[in-house]
């Protein structure tokens, strides 16, 4: 019997008619009589002691239930490195920090009490950059930070301001720099910006008679927000309960546990009751947690042909006032240190910084759209100094089967891809060969640059999923996990790989997308590109699961061997015979004999997958094995610059990518368009605007702009196949991917067009102006 | 009056064709009454400040974003929310060109669209980016919702060849 052949196809998304009439709910859509409001007040400094706290006035609006300040529950949270306190204690180390919680009946009166909480500062000096945070004069932001308890792998430097080192040491660089016939050296940075999800982070708490603790949050790591409101506030893990729903974007973003705690402790002074906390969006921007920024320093050595020899790098990640996940970035940034390059001597040091700026944590591509763009500069640079195409500099270069990674993993074609083929693919679709600077007359260039990226994903060690097939009366199926559907379509996929592997219609299969830590299988979290890899081998072994029940009943019924059987199309049947057979319908529940007798019962399946073979860095030189595959791919834009006053158009993007396999052509593509358009906007025009005092000047989307209709370029896309045999139906993590090259390849492009090196972001019409003028002195 | 000093008003707003009453704060925006009070939530904040357009209603046939508009000045007039369509050619646009992800924008998006379509059934690509520029979408790249509305525009059958 043929199977259905689902895999690739474009299954509409499982939610698609909720999400286009209205009825598709989010966190804060859920509308109850009787829940209280949380608001916070903030800090007005960036760097300041808590001289004290005056809420006599903020007790006086009506309606005011409670009013909690840090003081109250002094204790620190944080993944990897216990540092920061979810409501400030003795001082604040960011503006827009929470600094105490008032709870009302109303959204207005909690506001207005807010407003009332009269907060005394001492300010302290700010440190409002990483070069000033490394210098040894600067002021401590974390004064502890050598009693700070690590939860996972972090390597803190007591009395600076380092949260996380990660060092590369591969090959001998000594060597590497003799061998080196072309060096050159790229100094690149770029502020901190936002995810600036459309929907703001948003929680809600409530504590039962009986202890228990029920969460509901915009987040993407519900299990975790199990494990954290566990240990901090010593419930057993089954108390915590917690739902989320449909999410309304995340971007790496919704990654942290931030509004969670705070909804917590509100809900504890007013006895339990339930509480909701929305940011706002100027809250959502500051005093949630931010994309990193980033000062880099990227030397190359190679030889005269363009052989890539020797890299030493240095990534200074600006991590903001907290560690968070910024100091795992930091390491994730350190294992693809290189880029998807050959380079057999590589010193690396990745630093997580703290600074008096909002902390950061995961942002789409966890670090690697960040170090691609030092890298992808400097390889630029290099290009240019060999008078190479950079397209062939690249090709020459291409990571392959055979090499090593920067931690020193042995690459080959199941965990590696194929780069070339995507650059060979990539030439064809930009007509790369027509030439990458041609004037279009009216003071106008246009001009091409590339980006080649890779990613693998880093997890801790023992990341996992699980999942639930359930059989209903009619032989349909629902599918239970805890993957959250943030709009990356993951839990469609996921149904396609059940229809798949069941060999049934994909309408019989039924998708919950809400998930509930009560009664989902744990999935880690729905974050680096780690979903469909995961969940998927759950959902894989789940149904074969579900298959050898099926079989067994069967078998029974048929009077035959499990194994004489297969599963397709809704019956089980005799492999020789097809024509001899059960419908799936008649023992999806048990068999029921003429005589009433019945056997077996409910079909359930069940799965579970946890990545292997995974180790921690050695933190000397880096070795160790991260995570399972990478995601290779290459990225173009092709700009309209006009010489004369610097503006430019961005015309179109290219990304060839190698997904492994596509599981859903459709929803890759959405997500491979998205990213790069999350990727022009941010190395465009996004970044915070800092004062001196570290005060943010841009809070509202009418000063911090994102790109809009008509600004989106032409996109070309296409994937390379290579399977990843560690991947179901040999697929790769596709999320992230769309993201990556993209800043670096307008970078590229812009600084081909304009003759001027441009490594700064956001790519401006000022900064490519100043930049030409050389007048840099006031520039980050 | 009450304990706090606040006045509420008892009012009548016609949303998706129906007279709906509703206590209202004079601070109140149509949006807080449309979701607090009514369920209405398909408008979604986003910003609370105009920027966004997450929270796009038709007043009168003309997308307004309830996020800048007090509930009181609703009195009189027409409101239209997401929930007020049903099976129109922009919703199945948008189905077809998979011109959403997390769907969070979505109503505003297609309330904008759907009022376009209306009041300028000629839209060039001028106008559509001029209209749908007042929203802002995270996910996807633009394209799918640029195929939707232009699908929907040119299927209107005085103008589809010209549009075509």
């Amino acid at each position: 019997m043929s199977h259905l052949d689902i895999i690739g196809e474009n299954v509409p998304r499982k939610e698609a008619l909720e999400k286009v009439t209205g009825a598709a709910k989010y966190t804060n859509d859920d509308i109850r009589p009787g829940l209280l409001h949380v608001k916070m007040t903030t800090s007005t400094y960036a760097h300041a002691n808590i001289v004290s706290i005056d809420t006599s006035k903020a007790w006086k609006v009506p309606g005011v239930r409670a009013i909690v300040t840090g003081k109250q529950f002094p204790f620190l949270t944080g993944t990897p490195l216990e540092d920061r306190p979810p409501i400030a204690i003795d001082k604040v180390r960011y503006y827009g920090e929470p600094v105490a919680v008032v709870v009302a009946d109303y959204e207005f009166q909690a506001k207005k009490a807010a407003e009332l909480i009269k907060v005394a500062y001492e300010p302290l000096p700010v440190v409002n950059s990483v070069s000033e945070a490394i210098k040894r004069t600067a002021p401590l932001i974390h004064e502890n930070l050598g009693r700070y308890k690590r939860v996972e792998e972090v390597y803190p430097e007591d009395n600076t301001n380092i949260a996380n080192r990660t060092k590369i040491r591969k090959g001998d660089m000594q060597k590497g720099w003799m061998k080196s016939e072309v060096i050159v050296t790229a100094n690149v940075s770029f502020p901190q910006s936002d995810h600036a999800a459309m929907e703001t982070r948003c929680a809600r708490a409530e504590i039962l008679p009986d202890g228990r603790a029920i969460i509901h949050s915009a987040s993407q790591s519900p299990f975790v927000i199990k494990k954290v409101i566990s240990r901090y506030f010593q419930i057993h893990p089954g108390k915590v309960i917690v739902h989320t729903p449909l999410v309304g974007g995340a971007f790496g973003g919704k990654v942290s546990i931030q509004l969670e705690f705070i909804a917590f402790l509100a809900s504890y002074a007013v006895g339990g009751r339930m509480v909701k906390i929305v940011n706002t969006r100027e809250e959502d921007f500051i005093t949630s947690p931010v994309h990193i920024g980033l000062d880099a320093r990227v030397k190359l050595g190679c030889t005269k042909s363009g052989e890539l020899i020797a890299a030493e790098i240095i990534y200074l990640f600006d991590g903001g006032a907290y560690s968070d996940r910024a100091a795992i970035i930091s390491r994730a940034a350190a294992a693809d240190c290189t880029g998807p390059y050959n380079i057999e001597n590589v010193w690396c040091d990745s630093l997580c910084i703290y600074t008096n700026h909002p902390y950061a944590t995961a942002f789409r591509g966890f670090g690697h759209s960040e170090l691609t763009f030092a890298i992808e500069r400097a390889m630029d640079l290099l290009a240019n100094k060999l008078n190479m195409d950079p397209l062939e500099l690249r090709l020459k270069n291409a990571i392959a089967p055979g090499n090593t990674s920067p931690t020193q993993v042995p690459l080959n074609v199941s965990n590696i891809g194929d780069l070339s083929k995507c650059l060979e693919k990539l030439r064809g679709l930009m007509n790369w060969n027509e030439g990458q600077r041609i004037k279009i007359g009216n003071n106008k260039v246009k001009a091409k640059g590339i980006g080649c990226f890779w990613k693998n994903s880093n997890t801790p060690t023992n990341a996992g999923s699980g999942a639930v097939l359930t059989f209903n009366p009619d032989g349909s199926i629902s599918l239970s996990c805890g993957v959250v559907e943030i709009g990356q379509g993951t839990k469609t996929a996921l149904a396609q790989i059940v229809a798949e592997t069941m060999k049934m219609d994909i309408n019989q299969i039924h998708v919950r997308m809400e998930v509930n830590t009560e009664t989902n299988p744990e999935h880690w979290k729905t974050a680096a590109s780690r979903s469909l890899f995961m969940a998927g081998r759950a959902v894989l072994a789940a149904a074969e699961d579900a298959i050898n029940q099926l079989r067994e009943v069967a078998s029974i019924v048929l009077r035959c061997a499990p194994e004489e059987l297969a599963v397709g199309r809704g019956r089980v049947f005799l492999k020789s015979e097809p024509n001899i057979g059960i419908s799936i319908q008649e023992i999806a529940y048990g068999y029921t004999y003429p005589n009433g007798n019945s056997i077996g019962g409910q079909v359930i399946g069940r799965g579970s997958y946890i990545l292997k073979h995974l180790t921690k860095l050695n933190p000397e030189t880096g070795a160790g094995n991260p995570g399972p595959e990478w995601t290779v791919g290459v990225q173009a834009v092709e700009v309209e610059f006009d010489i004369k006053n610097y503006t430019y158009r961005i015309i179109k993007a290219a990304s060839v990518i190698d997904a492994g396999k596509v599981i859903n052509m459709k929803a890759a593509y959405g997500q491979i368009m998205g990213g790069m358009c999350l990727g022009l906007s941010f190395a465009s025009r996004e970044a915070f605007s800092f004062s001196s005092t570290g005060v943010i000047q841009n809070t509202q989307l009418r000063t911090y702009k994102i790109m809009r209709l008509g600004e989106n370029p032409k996109y070309i896309i296409d994937f390379v196949e290579t399977p990843n045999i560690e991947g179901p139906y040999g697929l790769r993590g596709l999320g992230e991917m769309g993201v990556i090259g993209i800043p670096a390849a307008l970078a590229n492009s812009l600084s081909l067009a304009s003759e001027v090196e441009l490594n700064q972001l956001p790519l401006t019409p000022e900064l490519i102006w100043k930049t030409k003028k050389g007048d840099q002195s006031d520039l980050v | 009056m009450l304990t706090d000093g606040s006045r509420r008003l008892v009012m009548d707003i016609h949303v998706n064709g129906e007279i709906r009453n509703v206590i209202v704060r004079a601070a109140d925006t149509l949006l807080h009454i449309l979701r607090e009070q009514l369920g209405l939530t398909g408008a979604k904040p986003g910003c609370e400040n105009g920027d966004c357009g997450a929270c796009t209603v038709l007043v009168n046939g003309w997308p307004i974003k309830s996020c800048i508009m007090l509930a009181v000045e609703a009195v009189g007039h027409e409101i239209t929310t997401i929930e007020g369509l049903k099976d129109t050619p922009i919703q199945k646009a948008f189905l077809k060109k998979w011109a959403f992800q997390c769907g969070y924008c979505t109503p505003g998006f297609i309330m904008n669209c759907y009022a376009l379509a209306k009041i300028h059934p000629d839209a060039d690509d001028t106008m559509i980016q001029e209209w749908l520029g007042s929203n802002i979408c995270r996910c996807t790249g633009y394209e799918e919702i640029n195929e939707a509305i232009k699908s929907v525009l040119a299927s209107n059958p005085h103008l589809g060849a010209k549009l075509l």
